[in-house]
């Protein structure tokens, strides 16, 4: 079956630094795979690639059997509907109400009606917990809900892959269970994610497969218990009792 | 004391030109309205184009911007008032005053526009781009009403002060305020239209005043 | 009809006019450091007095202020050079220009001022009373330091609006830089002087306008 998403031969450079090189990763329907690494590594500007935000020197990425690469740019906004992204800052609209968020780049860019927009949105913000906020702004929420809300607005798209930046690396540790949660029922309601955290506990518990990624290269990949267990590479060993030895 | 009143607030003289200068109110008030419906739009107009950062399009943008905020106003309408008829064109005193103090309120309209697009964070953009949504439309439901809320303050202030500058009319022969009451003056030999003058403007630009200074309280402290 | 070039940058009619309007730019130089010098120190007290706690420095401060901003700067120099000379108070021209911009200036500095005064939080205020230094003190060494630094933006863009303000001044017939170049279009029955002294304006305040753009742009960030 082809991968949900695949990622091949994928560079990046800026200027002189290169900050990708020769990535290869795939992601099946359905799978949770977790990227860690050192800031830096290159995990943050891979996952931007895979919507473009991120121009890539040279590779492919595909999504859903379809490479991405070959879209022309005004292809692009079609193409960004089939991928979800959530980012570490959340980003909503301070502007607009939360559901209002949620609802327009269904008006805008899928160009589904208000009503049904509107329903979408109310059953998105009730799959995160947040339906009785909907008419509130963002910035009455707390770091978590606007997560929760950023969510939804990703999802509200349906999205064939969901991409994590980083999500919970800006909320207050009290936080941070409300969103891994919302996660894990998306996991377990067969939806294909591709997350960068530093979250070891929410990757050894959920992930179908961690990635470790270290100065641009992915170093080694595998099931979770195989990677935190029994590491092959060094480098994954430093990694991995520096972050324990913080945690 | 008599004398003082007398001389500026003289009842006879103060009826007798009431009627002039309330018209000339009306003046003021249409040429102001004018210029800053236009000279918004322009500006907005303008921090739109410059937001494709096309260097041809952003390049006469900033110089026009640039040169409208530096040069004086009052030297722009007596070029174009007395310059243009020697090459054939002759505008009407209102209609200098229109073009200048729109040009001018545009060019202070787009950098603020344009301060609070590049003030926006770009996960704002990214935000927008990553749900599809094209760079138009990441322009038109995202930044824009975002810039101009933040504009907001700046721009009230900036009107307020090119809308003052309408009494620039009076060197150009247009019948706005100062120009009537200043002729008024000449004529009667009394101070009196002069406080009458003073008293329009009071009347036009107080209320205005206290509007700019609760936006600017209600939308600094909201942000 | 006679073209642009003629009419609008005739070089022979700019190297001419040029003594009369040097003489004009070194009239608007010293009105710029009459109206910004003064107009800097004034609003800075009448910023302080807008922010006072006490009702009877706040009110009248904030009335003149609005007054000031509500009343066109042309307006009030009518006013001071044609109407008070009615009440037998006659001055020179430069005097009722220098008074009239300065009265509409110190209230635009002080609105800047105030911004700055109002940015700052009360910690700063209550820091330097606690490690025993005199109000005065805490006004000279801790307030007004922060404060200007935080609005040096706007300070330098109201200055810019000050220099073209002194345009005005030739409708009173101060000779400064416009009223000069206005004289040399009338006599010349050509628009060059004119050009000319948008020029001067142009190489005055350019680099002041982009440096205003800059730091805008730079406190933004």
């Amino acid at each position: 079956m082809t991968p949900m998403l695949e990622i091949a031969a994928l560079e990046k450079r800026f200027g002189d630094t290169t900050v990708l090189r020769n990535i290869d990763l795939k992601v099946r329907r359905g799978e949770l795979v977790f990227v860690i690494g050192p800031s830096g590594s290159g995990k943050s500007t891979m996952l931007r690639c895979c919507n473009r935000l991120e121009e890539p020197t040279s590779g492919s990425i595909f999504i859903a059997g379809r490479n991405i690469m070959n879209a022309l740019s005004k292809d692009l906004n079609s193409l960004r509907l089939q991928t979800g992204m959530v980012f570490q800052g959340f980003h909503l609209y301070p502007h607009m109400s939360v559901v209002r968020n949620v609802m327009l780049a269904q008006v805008k860019a899928l160009k589904r009606g208000e009503a049904e927009a509107k329903a979408r949105a109310m059953d998105m913000l009730d799959r995160v917990g947040l339906a009785h906020k909907a008419e509130a702004m963002p910035t009455e929420l707390s770091g978590g809900q606007q997560q929760r809300v950023a969510i939804a607005r990703a999802l509200a798209l349906d999205p064939k892959v969901m991409l994590f930046d980083e999500p919970t690396s800006a909320l207050d540790p009290e936080l941070v269970g409300s969103v891994l949660k919302v996660m894990k029922d998306l996991k377990a309601q067969g939806m294909t994610m591709l997350v960068v955290s530093h979250e070891m506990g929410f990757a050894r518990e959920a992930a179908d497969r961690v990635v470790f990624m270290d100065g641009g290269v992915v170093v080694e990949q595998g099931p979770p218990e195989a990677i935190f267990g029994n590491p092959q590479h060094e480098r994954t060993r430093a990694f991995l009792s520096r972050v324990s030895s913080h945690a | 004391m008599n004398r003082f009143l007398d001389t500026f607030f003289a009842p006879q003289v103060f009826a007798r030109y009431l009627p002039e200068v309330l018209a000339a109110i009306w003046t003021t008030l249409w040429l102001g309205v004018v210029v800053i419906v236009a000279g918004i739009a322009i500006g907005l107009m303008l921090a739109c184009l410059r937001a494709a950062r096309k260097w041809w399009l952003t390049l006469p943008i900033v110089i026009f911007a640039d040169m409208l905020r530096a040069l004086p106003p009052l030297v722009l309408i007596l070029l174009i008032y007395f310059g243009l008829p020697a090459l054939g064109i002759t505008l009407s005193g209102p209609l200098v005053l229109i073009l200048v103090l729109t040009a001018v309120l545009a060019a202070f309209a787009e950098e603020i526009f344009w301060a609070g697009l590049t003030a926006l964070p770009r996960g704002q953009w990214e935000a927008g781009r990553a749900t599809g949504l094209g760079f138009v439309q990441v322009l038109i439901f995202i930044a824009l009403p975002q810039a101009v809320r933040m504009g907001i303050p700046s721009l009230v202030n900036r009107s307020l002060a090119i809308t003052k500058m309408t009494a620039l009319g009076s060197v150009i022969g247009v019948k706005e305020i100062l120009a009537v009451s200043s002729s008024a003056q000449a004529v009667s030999g009394s101070a009196t239209p002069l406080t009458l003058a003073a008293i329009a403007y009071l009347v036009i630009f107080l209320p205005a005043v206290v509007l700019a200074r609760w936006l600017e309280r209600r939308f600094t402290w909201k942000v | 009809m006679p073209g642009i070039i003629e009419m609008f940058f005739n070089l022979d009619i700019m190297r001419q006019s040029l003594p009369l309007l040097l003489g004009g730019l070194w009239m608007t130089l010293k009105l710029c450091a009459v109206v910004i010098g003064l107009g800097l120190v004034g609003g800075l007290f009448l910023s302080l007095a807008a922010t006072s706690p006490r009702r009877w420095l706040r009110w009248p401060a904030m009335a003149v202020i609005d007054l000031m901003r509500a009343l066109p700067p042309l307006v009030l120099l009518i006013f001071i050079y044609s109407g008070l000379p009615f009440a037998g108070v006659e001055m020179p021209a430069f005097a009722a220009v220098a008074i009239a911009f300065l009265l509409n200036n110190s209230a635009y500095y002080a609105e800047v001022y105030r911004a700055g005064l109002q940015s700052l939080p009360r910690g700063q205020w209550e820091a330097a009373r606690a490690t025993g230094l005199s109000m005065p003190q805490t006004l000279r060494h801790v307030i007004i330091p922060q404060a200007v630094r935080n609005v040096l933006p706007d300070l330098l863009s109201n200055t810019v609006e000050v220099v073209k303000l002194t345009s005005l001044a030739s409708v009173v017939s101060l000779a400064e830089l416009l009223y000069q170049a206005n004289m040399a279009r009338s006599v010349t029955y050509n628009s060059s002087p004119l050009v000319l002294a948008a020029a001067i304006y142009l190489v005055l305040l350019w680099p002041m306008v982009r440096l205003v753009s800059r730091y805008q742009r730079k406190l933004s960030i």
